[in-house]
């Protein structure tokens, strides 16, 4: 072949063009504004600065938790069908019940099964009754913990106004968040770090917590810290949930910082009837297990609302009430993992990535001047035109530039040339075999091809591998590397093949630069 | 101007000869490499070990020696200063809180902030919790196994399966070695270290099917050739390739190595060393491996698989 068709040649061209166009938003100031689709590739927290935490939530005490509630639903289930039971317990992840009496036993089999569903019911020979979550229903009751504590963090993050946070699950039970831009995240970890589940219980006025102590609990009451200090004892079962609460803010009353709330229909109706039905007795507001103050009721609040007095400063009562706003999480969240870049540190890798692109292009291409000569030339054309087509790409796709992504640039500046490398060399031969210019470079190209796919396909597998086990940076590198694999298969093959057709057409050589 | 054009000229090296002293090179590397891993272990980053990470910066050079001091009523574990750049300004702290939990670590970084004070830019604070971390050294490890397998897979859909041994045994030698360097100068091993070594492993494989591909191509054009002489002369045919390729791509590495910073330091490393450990074991291990089989009975007997009347 000794054109190219005139449909091969618009193609190639056209690809090279867009791909100017896509890396354009790059070089333009930010205060540009341009239509989302033609944006600058997206830096990473490691070069934007900002903070990355990863959240745990713990499973294991929404399973206790959940266990705990089916205890209390086996008992009452067996008390109202007035069936004889030994040993009624709940363990980490089932509930387990000795019935001796084979027909009530079966009979309790039954009744338990029907509870609430996927609940799996088993009995060994002794007689005891096993009650745990199938494995399904435990899945779907993770999804559903990570999605609500999704909405939470969400939630709590933008009512600091934090910018375009990422919040993202991860695996079944973590929970990624980026704040970029977030040079201190303390603020966001205190915030995290509450459950902010809020319950208000009648104090159980006839037991004082010592008397509690020496046992004589009864088992509808609990001992329970107090934030005012020492211990009270309280109703276990909440008088009001806070799953009713629609709004709380910040007031001020009698000079100290208060909280008022508001609850929704149900949650205002059942205050209200509490309240009236039990004046003169202390009703306990309980946040994360411990009580924040127990003041006593001093006649019905049937308007739905109330105000939290307790010993806060004007900022605690200002995050209690954004805690309370943006709702409880239903598990308590742990911090994994946290990585924190300044933004000096960011902006001095971004210094130090390009320089080192520089320098290494620079280097590239000297060398393969030196190396070929014109057709060094030509390989640097190339090289120019694969990192446009790179950029534009990653900008396109929405890719995230890491450091390790940089590096992957660099790199790839480095390894794209051997396609031309390959290319070159088969012409050597082939001129070596006795063809004309013109013949050598056609075979050159066609012979190489193969080689060229075979090569670059096997590290494009290892990209993939890394994209698939690698998380946050080295995932932007593997990205980096495969794009720039692709792009580079294109660029040294079309485009060097359409500058030396043209080379060859323009000038009629005799001989190959190379030679 | 060409003066780099010696490059290009043809060879005829017997690169098979000395195979005897390469092998023992090659398996030498390979045992003390896998000894130092064993009794001389890695110097972990805190994306494998966990603990904490903080990197500060003053307007003026900073006393290690005080900051230590200032730290040490912490009581944390392996507390660990460096100086980074070179007005020694700037400085890294690296720490396990006692009771390696998340929760010391988050206090271990407060205190730190609090006993440091704000005079200083905080660049970078991470902290990795000793769960995260074994997670991540297993997926490290799991992610390379994978990515040998996948390149051998391929190796083998595309080559015969001799070849595929032949890369197998290509890589690891590579990133055994490689790691073992790793450990013999106590570099940092993190995750880009992990992705780094990935990398690696993909050039070598790179450079390993150019030369497999043309063993391939002259297998059928020179069907008298023996194979020794076969392999010796695809070797050869592009081993002006290899080096000028080698050379660009370390071009590109000591670019990076030299100008890129601090962070990607080992990584860098990594592929500096790679690219030649790769160059060299893509001749050595690969290809002269290949000389052991007899690569024409397979084709043979493959081209008979395709087409059982082939010779009527």
């Amino acid at each position: 072949m000794y054109k190219l068709s005139k449909q091969r040649v618009l193609m190639i061209l056209a690809v090279c063009l867009v791909g100017v166009v896509l890396s354009v938003p790059n070089f333009v100031p930010k205060s540009v504004k341009l239509p989302t689709w033609w944006q600058p590739v997206s830096l990473g927290l490691d070069l934007q600065g900002g903070s990355n935490l990863l959240l745990e939530v713990n499973m294991k005490e929404v399973v206790r938790e959940r266990i705990g509630l089916l205890e209390d639903a086996v008992r009452q289930s067996l008390r109202e069908h007035r069936i004889r039971y030994q040993n009624l317990s709940a363990g980490a992840d089932s509930v387990k019940v000795k019935i001796d009496n084979y027909n009530a036993r079966t009979q309790a089999m039954g009744y338990f099964k029907k509870l609430e569903d996927g609940l799996e019911v088993t009995t060994d020979e002794n007689g005891t009754i096993e009650i745990k979550y199938s494995e399904q229903a435990l899945n779907m009751l993770a999804k559903r913990v990570i999605d609500q504590s999704i909405e939470i963090v969400r939630r709590r993050i933008d009512e600091l106004g934090t910018k375009e946070p990422v919040i993202q699950s991860q695996g079944s039970s973590r929970i990624v968040v980026q704040l970029p831009g977030v040079q201190n995240p303390e603020e966001v970890k205190a915030l995290l770090g509450k459950t902010a589940k809020m319950s208000f219980h009648l104090v159980d006025s006839r037991t004082t917590a010592g008397d509690a102590k020496r046992g004589k609990l009864s088992n509808t009451s609990r001992i329970i810290n107090s934030a005012e200090g020492g211990q009270l004892v309280i109703q276990r079962k909440a008088a009001v949930g806070g799953e009713n609460l629609t709004d709380a803010q910040v007031a001020f009353q009698d000079g100290g910082a208060v909280v008022s709330f508001k609850f929704n229909t149900i949650g205002g109706k059942k205050f209200g009837e509490v309240t009236k039905n039990n004046v003169g007795e202390r009703l306990a507001i309980v946040l994360d297990n411990e009580v924040i103050s127990a003041p006593t009721i001093q006649g019905p609040i049937l308007g739905g609302s109330g105000v939290i007095t307790g010993n806060f400063s004007a900022e605690e009562a200002n995050n209690l009430a954004m805690l309370l706003r943006s709702g409880a999480l239903p598990a308590p969240l742990e911090i994994l993992e946290e990585r924190t870049v300044g933004a000096g540190l960011g902006a001095d890798s971004i210094k130090d990535g390009v320089f080192a692109s520089i320098v290494g292009l620079v280097a590239v291409v000297v060398f393969m001047i030196l190396a070929y000569g014109l057709f060094g030339l030509f390989t640097t054309i190339t090289v120019l035109i694969n990192l446009v087509l790179m950029l534009g790409a990653m900008s396109f796709i929405g890719t995230t530039l890491t450091l390790p992504g940089i590096a992957g640039i660099i790199l790839t500046i480095g390894m794209a040339v051997d396609a031309n490398v390959l290319i070159f060399e088969r012409m050597r031969e082939e001129v070596k075999n006795g063809r004309t210019p013109r013949d050598a470079a056609d075979t050159g190209f066609t012979e190489a091809w193969s080689t060229i796919v075979d090569s670059n396909l096997t590290t494009l597998v290892a990209a993939a591998v890394l994209f698939w086990f690698g998380t946050g940076p080295v995932r932007g590198f593997a990205v980096t590397l495969s794009i720039g694999i692709l792009t580079s298969m294109f660029t040294s093959v079309t485009v060097t093949r359409l500058i030396i057709t043209y080379w060859l057409n323009r000038f009629k050589p005799t001989k190959l630069p190379i030679q | 101007m060409r003066i780099f054009s010696w490059i290009t000229k043809d060879t005829n090296i017997d690169f098979l000869k000395p195979r005897k002293l390469t092998y023992a090179i090659s398996i030498f590397l390979v045992l003390a490499s896998v000894w130092l891993m064993f009794f001389h272990g890695f110097n972990y980053g805190i994306d494998f070990s966990g603990g904490v990470l903080m990197e500060i910066k003053s307007e003026n050079k900073i006393n290690v020696e005080q900051i230590r001091q200032k730290l040490s009523v912490l009581g944390l574990d392996e507390l660990t200063l460096q100086s980074l750049g070179e007005e020694g300004n700037e400085l890294m702290i690296r720490a396990q809180a006692d009771n390696a939990n998340e929760e010391s670590q988050r206090i271990a970084i407060v205190k730190i902030k609090e006993i440091l004070g704000s005079s200083y830019e905080y660049r970078r604070v991470e902290s990795v919790g000793p769960q995260v971390g074994d997670e991540l050294k297993r997926a490290g490890v799991i992610a390379s196994v994978i990515a040998i397998l996948a390149i051998c897979a391929y190796v083998w859909f595309r080559f015969e399966w001799q070849f595929a041994l032949g890369a197998l045994l290509g890589l690891f030698h590579d990133i055994i070695i490689t790691v073992g360097f790793l450990s013999l100068f106590d570099f940092d091993i993190s995750l880009t270290t992990v992705a780094a070594i990935l990398t690696l492993a993909g050039y070598s494989i790179n450079d390993t099917v150019v030369n497999y591909d043309r063993i391939r191509e002259n297998l059928r054009k020179f069907k008298k050739m023996s194979q020794y002489d076969l392999i010796n002369k695809s070797i050869n045919d592009i081993f002006s390739r290899t080096i000028l390729t080698g050379l660009t791509t370390l071009c590109a590495a000591v670019a990076l190595f030299a100008f890129g910073g601090d962070a990607l330091r080992s990584f860098s490393f990594v592929i500096l060393f790679g690219v030649i450990i790769g160059t060299y074991s893509s001749i050595y291990i690969s290809c002269v491996f290949l000389n052991v089989f007899d690569l024409r009975k397979t084709q043979e007997k493959r081209a008979q698989d395709v087409n059982p009347f082939g010779n009527v």
